[in-house]
């Protein structure tokens, strides 16, 4: 199903003690003097956590940004939907924690496949976040004497995460674009709303510009620059079902791979523990509710199979916590990835709860007790709400019924240390990186690691690219040779979906790859199941180009024809995806192969033949991809086997 | 309801762009489950216009939780319809009863031009934030966190302006298409925390003065607003608001 490369992929890490290496590597940068860098244009799209806090600091710094989103605004990027926190080793509650711990947390939860170097840096500036944060007036959670208060997640013994009442993915990303729209009414960002990515424009092996789709007239357009930074966010949708937005895609990430940035380890997807189960057929997304809820709610299911009592009704002898009876050391606060699989176990067999039997309790009953309904209220208070909005009932007086969810996607564009992709120019941040968390990520680090990208890291390492290849990079006029190769790729594509002109809508073809994909790909993989998987994928991309009907045109606004150009980018990659989780015979984080685990079903990892990123470069619809191995090295933190009991 | 659904009515705007005069049709939709949302609902009358050859309605939305204030829709008359402090996506089916008839617009206002069918233009709401909706800190400059201590209550009216996700239901819903609780979350949120201090008269002037550029209607205090507004932010910052704007005309040397 593939081929492998000759030799080891170099993830550019720079020499020195860990904790030395991002200032020897910041040492080592080209610098662009500040009068320059006002004759330097940075593309960068995505306008979440991570573009926005990109696209401003570059700014801030001088240079001209164009900062793209597919919605009509940049403030409701999928990062707004973020509820539960964000992660720093500020160590304010004096309860032991460290940037190492941080780190060291973060390295341990991942299973041992992030790189140990990114994820130190991201430690390192973790605290500088929340500085920068509270100075825009983000209005974080405080103690009555006005200081900041923490909260605990997954996967830490320590209360290290900030967060702003359920919000806090709305009141960061509302801070970094608050600073966005500052640089525009400074002239210096351009904003491209409504346009989505179409294509990548790369001459001479070096990045050049984009190609989008003017989303409200149906234009192709180009646009190009001296560097283009991709903050497109996560491909859980490939799913179908996720607790993503819906126009989440992974459009602009593939349309890069296409043009030769690798993609790596787009098997490790996060199934999040507690989300709202699903109702019928019609059913368009998955809620999550936050894993902040397990800080205070205590997973359960009947002790016996057949227990159909209200829940209400159960006595405490009869229920099973079976987090805290498995994993006695951190209990309900364990891992997603550990805390998925056994609410999965449970229901397999034959535990579920509710009408489906594809649930588990979350109760509150303890916390209610012990606290009072307002404190509860006012710690979750909106996540109850929307429970209540969703299922007409009432968690502050029966548990509610939740099961697992695709959330996030570790996997993405491969880049080295400075996040730059294997196409020079090319950066990638946040969820559409893979870098920093491995196999699973820990909770409240996806906005961690989206602003540290963009207000810490990309701006310094984009100028190194800008300083060694600037001047020689004269902007590309729109009779290029390149760039009328990729508008004429855009539009052709965008023609030869309008004219399938079949029977089957997108949404219905979606749908079934999203079927083939939790079946097969999903919390429980097996070689057979995957091999399956891969042939199902190509059968359902005949069928997409055979037989998708897609009505109007491509030059007026039409979300149906958006909705299908992406579904086409999802049926390529998901192929990748399923062929990267059959290659990996072992169990990693996320990423659970039957074949691969203890008697007491826990993942079982192959260190001596796995420990590496894998990295796909593409080499055409259908064709096999080669795959270049980056060796994950672990200097610091000693490879173990990950236990939470 | 259980078992069988809901037969329902929906009387839909469609509008094939911007220059285009619109109209209402008709289309009936049976068995609706009491268990969708109001844009599965929509989702599946989609899917069956698709069949039918009839181009499906366009209508914004993104999160699907209430959160990205992508979704918008005047429902027989009200923004986000029927329910308090909820959005069109978070909007379930169990409100209505069968038989109802569905009336389904899309928010109208000057300053939010119809694109398509349902979907505006609210780009003049980013345009009023960047005249002035920030605190002028560039990364890299800050302090540590807790260098500023605010008091709890401080930061919790901030947090309760600062909860406002940008839908555009405040203008919908209000006579004059006023834009002032919109302006008014985030002037207060500024206004009542330290850090937005600095710049306060400023930002209050600007921002005023944007929103009028770009064609929003005044405020008249009928609180139309605040009672279709899905995030809860009170009528109490449009009051915040026009005393900041007070203090700034007549004591601060931004002038007007
Ligand atoms: C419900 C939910 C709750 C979460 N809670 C937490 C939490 O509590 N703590 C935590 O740390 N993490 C949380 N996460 C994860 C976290 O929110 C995301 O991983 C993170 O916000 C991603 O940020 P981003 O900037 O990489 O991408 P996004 O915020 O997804 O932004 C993507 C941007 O790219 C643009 N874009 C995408 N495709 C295209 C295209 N083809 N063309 C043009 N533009 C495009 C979009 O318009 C958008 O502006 C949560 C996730 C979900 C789903
Ligand atoms: S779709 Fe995001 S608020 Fe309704």
């Amino acid at each position: 199903m593939f081929k492998v490369a000759d030799s080891p992929l170099d993830g550019r890490v720079p020499d020195g003690a860990i904790a030395d290496k991002w200032d020897n590597r910041k040492n080592e940068l080209k610098l662009v003097s500040p009068n320059n860098k006002r004759k330097y244009e940075v593309i960068v799209v995505g306008t979440g956590l991570a573009g926005a806090s990109a696209a401003a600091s570059l700014a801030e710094m001088g240079y001209n940004v164009k900062a793209f989103c597919f919605q009509d605004s940049p403030r409701r990027a999928h990062s707004i939907a973020a509820q539960g926190g964000i992660n720093a080793a500020k160590n304010y509650p004096n309860d032991g924690d460290s940037i190492w711990r941080l780190f060291y947390d973060t390295v341990k939860g991942g299973d041992y496949r992030a790189r140990e170097s990114n994820v130190y840096r991201l430690a390192s500036v973790s605290g500088n976040i929340i500085d920068q944060c509270v100075a825009q007036g983000v209005p974080f959670a405080r103690e009555y004497g006005g200081t900041l208060a923490n909260r605990t997640f997954g996967g830490a013994q320590v209360s290290r995460t900030f967060y702003a009442r359920g919000q806090t993915g709305q009141q960061l990303l509302l801070g970094a674009y608050s600073s966005l729209m500052r640089q525009v009414g400074a002239g210096k960002v351009t904003l491209m709303p409504r346009r989505e990515m179409m294509d990548l424009i790369v001459d001479e092996g070096v990045t050049r510009g984009i190609v989008c789709r003017n989303l409200k007239t149906g234009e192709m357009e180009a646009h190009t620059g001296h560097a283009v930074v991709l903050a497109t966010g996560g491909y859980g949708n490939v799913f179908y079902l996720s607790t993503n937005a819906k126009g989440c895609n992974v459009t602009a990430a593939w349309r890069c791979h296409r043009r030769g940035a690798y993609f790596a380890n787009p098997c490790y997807t996060q199934i999040h523990p507690t989300c709202i189960p699903v109702s019928g057929d019609y059913q368009s997304k998955l809620t999550l509710m936050s894993e902040s809820l397990r800080n205070d709610g205590r997973v359960w299911v009947p002790k016996s199979a057949d227990d159909n009592r209200a829940p209400n009704e159960i006595p405490e002898d009869d229920r099973d916590y079976y987090l805290e009876r498995r994993y006695p050391a951190f209990g309900n606060m364990v891992p997603r990835d550990v805390a998925s699989r056994a609410a999965k176990e449970r229901c397999d067999a034959g535990f579920g709860v509710g009408d489906t039997k594809q649930a588990v309790y979350l109760d509150f009953k303890h916390a209610i007790e012990r606290d009072g309904e307002d404190v509860i209220r006012s710690k979750y208070g909106n996540l109850f709400h929307m429970y209540q909005k969703i299922t007409a009932e009432n968690p502050y007086q029966v548990p509610m019924r939740i099961y697992p969810a695709v959330h996030y996607t570790m996997g993405g564009l491969w880049v080295d240390y400075n996040l730059e992709s294997s196409v020079p120019g090319l950066f990638v941040l946040g969820e559409a990186n893979f870098s920093d968390h491995g196999a699973n990520r820990l909770g409240a680090s996806a906005l961690m690691q989206g602003l540290a990208d963009g207000y810490f890291v990309l701006p310094y390492t984009v100028g190194d690219h800008i300083g060694k290849h600037g001047s020689s990079l004269k902007p590309l006029g729109n009779d290029h040779p390149v760039v009328q190769e990729a508008l004429e790729s855009a539009t052709s594509r965008v023609n030869s979906i309008l004219a399938v002109n079949g029977t089957k809508s997108p949404d219905s073809i979606h749908r079934q790859l999203g079927q083939i994909m939790w079946d097969k790909c999903g919390m429980a993989r097996t070689a057979a199941g995957l091999k399956q998987a891969a042939e199902e994928i190509r059968g359902l991309r005949d069928v997409f180009w055979n037989e998708v009907k897609v009505l109007g045109s491509g030059d007026s606004f039409n979300q149906n024809l958006e909705h299908a150009g992406r579904l086409a980018d999802f049926l390529e990659f998901a192929e990748l995806f399923a062929t990267d989780a059959w290659h990996r015979e072992e169990s990693c984080g996320g990423h659970f192969r039957e074949e691969h685990q203890t008697e007491d079903n826990e993942a079982r990892r192959d260190d001596d033949n796995f420990c590496y990123a894998a990295a796909w470069e593409f080499q055409g619809v259908g064709e096999q991809p080669v795959l270049h191995k980056e060796p994950m090295e672990f200097n610091e933190v000693a490879l173990s086997t990950r236990s939470y009991k | 309801m259980s078992g069988q659904g809901m037969n329902l009515t929906l009387r839909v705007w469609r509008q094939a762009g911007s220059e285009d005069k619109g109209e209402f049709r008709f289309y009936q939709l049976n068995n609706v489950s009491e268990h969708m949302s109001f844009l599965e609902m929509l989702d599946v009358l989609n899917e069956r216009l698709i069949k039918l050859g009839e181009e499906p309605v366009a209508f914004d939305h993104d999160c699907r939780e209430g959160i990205c204030g992508m979704c918008s829709l005047m429902i027989n008359g009200q923004a986000h319809g029927p329910d308090n402090e909820t959005t069109t996506c978070q909007l379930h089916m169990r409100r209505f009863r069968d038989g109802d008839t569905i009336t389904i617009e899309p928010w109208r206002a000057k300053a939010f031009p119809i694109i398509r069918d349902l979907v505006v233009d609210r780009t003049s709401f980013d345009r009023v934030i960047s005249a002035g909706g920030y605190v002028s800190v560039n990364a890299g400059n800050a302090p540590d966190a807790n260098c500023l201590p605010v008091p709890k209550q401080d930061q919790e009216k901030a947090m309760d302006a600062a909860a406002c996700i940008g839908c555009g239901a405040c203008v919908a819903a209000c006579k004059n298409a006023s834009a002032m609780l919109f302006t008014s979350a985030k002037v207060s949120q500024m206004a009542v925390l330290p850090q937005g201090k600095p710049e306060r008269a400023r930002r209050v002037l600007n921002m005023v003065a944007q929103m009028d550029e770009e064609g929003f209607g005044s405020c008249t205090n009928t609180s139309e607003c605040e009672a279709a507004c899905p995030a809860g932010i009170s009528v109490d910052n449009i009051a915040r608001l026009n005393r900041e704007y007070l203090k700034a005309v007549v004591f601060s040397d931004e002038g007007v």
